[in-house]
């Protein structure tokens, strides 16, 4: 038992919780900025992206799978602001047409192009492989201590332990611009803030996050990251400190609770089969806002 | 190449093509006009969270049917399905606006990732039954026509057209409700269960289309045609129905083309024809296209070089700015040797005196309204009538510029 833990379970585990705390981090400052969608809109366009890179590189390979997803997420950020402003449209509706438009053109391309021989498919990228990225090197819990069998880690792990890192690094050095320029934005302007790159720095952090975490979990399901954990803590308190700490807590209970359901919750039932480890992760962290939304302190507006 | 192309856009590929290319315009029209009004609503996301939300519904549907010994495929019983989960989504997202802190945008995001999460559970689950009929459900993620039938099609196009019919009866209540919420409820007319009504037509197309597009790209069909449209247009009616004819344009040449091409799905070709349609909007529109707004932009900027070179001219200075000199020359104001006209000196004593006349009219009527008008370039006699204009001269006092030069 202990053995298969660590060989199965283990590192899908990290992973999950990982890839949803890099997510809920730069999610608190979207949803006060009611800018949660960008997170959705920039779930949708990690499919051209790696597609596009596909085709150029005729690869399934990290780094040019990550630039072309992190260069679809920055194209499609300028596309936004271009039609918003271009055409005078509203953000919301701005959003929609440009992260379906190129959704549809990611999907067009995929079905045109010979992807066959990879796996690369929509419903890989919408669901995400969390309960393949298992540790076959290991031996048990003396493996973590043993050069070999790290070596035979899957590379998800330390990417996203990485990203994890750098976001939350980034989120402390940054901490009060990013708190002034969120709760007053013509305040931190006039004190000589760059109230605009500090926007844009934070959804390319969000794109970072989301392109990191799409292996993992599925690029739909990032937006629940990007969130619901937020969304739960900032019911919990007026505080923003308090709010990202109760987030990252949201998001890693969300991550175990959903994975351990996943794997185990059918065979309580007396079912077979394993479910989505991805869809019950979101799901549970659903569950935890509707909790919070029905019992959280400072959930009344 | 080109001839099954026109077959299709011809209705001669087939007879399952042609009953996709019908339902699909019917759809897009319908599509088209809804999204407007949540459009100007400004809540076309919500569309969004309603379609992810469709996902659990068509798993349980599915699992329903199955569990009753029927054909857990059923178009209808699906569509059902996906109805009322699509509904509770759309609940969920209107409770947690109104009753928590969150925004609208946070309630979307939530209930479009949540429902879909467990959507995906449910398809795993299904997948993992002994049934064996459970192929062809993840069609629904991005829409499929391959082994679509008569019924099917049928479907679609009753769908699409009762939608029609219902956005007809509703525009006007759905416009007012638009654009004045307050006196719409003066009137008598309940906002709420409007808007209520705005979102079950966006939900039922949403629903009506999931086989077709897939309920990760409906949402463009409700978006789109509408943003396209209102670049043409100020006036709603005329909004609506250009949105439904370009969502109609959509529908149908992207069914066709997906039924001439091999390998086109066609969900994506709708979607891409109706950006491509769009994109071509913005760039051409006559008010709001971008095309218009540079033209616009350069006639400002002549005007505005116009009148500084005019008062220049007046105040005797030098005239050194390259565009100045053009937009001089080319009016006939000022000739090559930079020396000014006979009629561009008239030009200038008329701009002169009249930026005097405006700076007497702001001390004489000093309200807002008046100093809010002078933006430099309008002449002072489309603002104030003769009389007032004569009298604001008397008090300049002076040659008056018809008398001809001095």
């Amino acid at each position: 038992m202990s053995e298969e833990f660590v060989q199965l379970s283990l590192t899908p585990l990290l992973i999950g919780v990982l890839a949803a705390i890099a997510c809920a981090l730069p999610g608190n400052f979207l949803i006060l900025r009611r800018q949660a969608l960008i997170g959705d809109a920039i779930s949708h366009v990690v499919l051209p992206g790696i597609v596009v890179a596909f085709l150029v590189t005729g690869a399934v390979s990290t780094w040019p799978m990550m630039l072309g997803a992190a260069g679809a997420a920055v194209v499609a950020v300028v596309l936004i602001e271009a039609i918003k402003r271009l055409g005078r449209i509203e953000p919301g509706a701005a959003m929609g047409v440009t992260f379906t438009a190129l959704f549809a053109g990611g999907v067009l391309l995929l079905e045109q192009s010979d992807t066959s021989s990879v796996q690369l498919d929509v419903e890989h990228a919408l669901y995400g492989n969390l309960e393949s990225l298992i540790w076959l090197a290991a031996d048990g819990w003396p493996s973590l201590l043993d050069p070999v069998a790290l070596a035979g880690l899957p590379p998800e792990l330390p990417r996203m332990a990485a990203v994890a890192g750098l976001i939350a690094v980034l989120t402390v050095l940054f901490w009060r611009p990013l708190k002034l320029s969120t709760f007053d934005e013509g305040f931190a302007a006039a004190i000589g803030l760059p109230t605009a790159t500090i926007s844009f720095g934070l959804v390319i952090v969000a794109a970072v996050a989301a392109v990191a975490a799409f292996d993992a979990v599925g690029s739909i399901i990032v937006i629940a990251m990007f969130i619901c954990p937020p969304a739960a803590a900032r019911l919990m308190t007026n505080r923003l400190e308090v709010q990202v700490l109760w987030s990252v807590a949201f998001a890693a209970l969300s991550a175990v609770l959903g994975y351990v359901l996943a794997g185990y919750g059918p065979l309580w039932l007396g079912a077979d089969h394993a479910v989505s480890a991805a869809g019950m992760i979101a799901t549970v962290s659903g569950a935890i806002l509707a909790l919070a939304c029905l019992a959280a302190p400072q959930r009344s507006r | 190449m080109v001839q099954p192309i026109l077959d299709a856009l011809l209705l001669q590929a087939g007879y399952n093509a042609a009953l996709v290319a019908v339902g699909a315009t019917l759809l897009g029209v319908s599509a088209g006009a809804a999204g407007t009004f949540l459009y100007l609503r400004k809540r076309t996301l919500v569309s969004d969270a309603v379609a992810h939300a469709t996902l659990p519904g068509v798993g349980l549907a599915f699992m329903a049917m199955v569990a009753l010994g029927g054909d857990g495929r059923s178009l209808p019983g699906l569509l059902a399905g996906s109805a009322l989960s699509a509904g509770l989504g759309l609940l969920a997202v209107d409770w947690i606006a109104r009753r928590t802190r969150l925004a609208e945008d946070a309630a979307i995001g939530a209930v479009l990732s949540v429902f879909f999460g467990f959507g995906i559970v449910l398809l795993t689950v299904i997948q993992s039954l002994a049934t064996g009929r459970q192929a062809g459900l993840e069609g629904f993620l991005l829409g499929s026509t391959a082994g679509m039938l008569y019924q099917d099609a049928l479907t679609i196009a009753v769908g699409g057209a009762a939608a029609l019919a219902a956005i007809v009866v509703l525009r006007r209540p759905m416009t007012l409700v638009c654009f004045d919420p307050d006196y719409a409820a003066a009137t008598g007319i309940d906002s709420r269960r409007i808007d209520l009504a705005m979102m079950a037509l966006a939900l039922a197309i949403t629903v009506i289309g999931l086989k077709l597009v897939g309920l990760i790209l409906i949402v463009a069909m409700l978006i789109i045609p509408p943003v396209t449209a209102r670049l043409w247009s100020e006036r709603t009616d005329t909004v609506v129905w250009t949105a439904g004819a370009l969502g109609g344009v959509s529908g149908y040449v992207g069914a066709a083309l997906s039924a001439a091409l091999p390998g086109l799905p066609t969900g994506p070709i709708i979607v891409l024809v109706s950006f491509a349609l769009f994109l071509a909007s913005l760039a051409c529109a006559p008010r709001r296209g971008v095309l218009a707004a540079a033209l616009a932009y350069h006639r400002f900027q002549r005007r505005v070089h116009r009148r500084q070179g005019l008062l220049a001219l007046a105040h005797g200075e030098p005239i050194l700015d390259p565009l100045t000199l053009r937009v001089l020359m080319r009016a006939g104001l000022m000739r090559p040797d930079r020396v000014a006209t006979e009629a561009g000196r008239a030009q200038a004593a008329k701009a002169l005196r009249d930026e005097r006349r405006w700076q007497v009219a702001r001390q004489i009527h000093s309200d807002d309204a008046l100093a809010g008008r002078y933006d430099g370039l309008t002449p002072i006699e489309t603002v104030l009538t003769p009389d007032e204009v004569a009298d604001i001269d008397a008090r300049i006092g002076g040659p008056n510029p018809a008398a001809g030069g001095a």
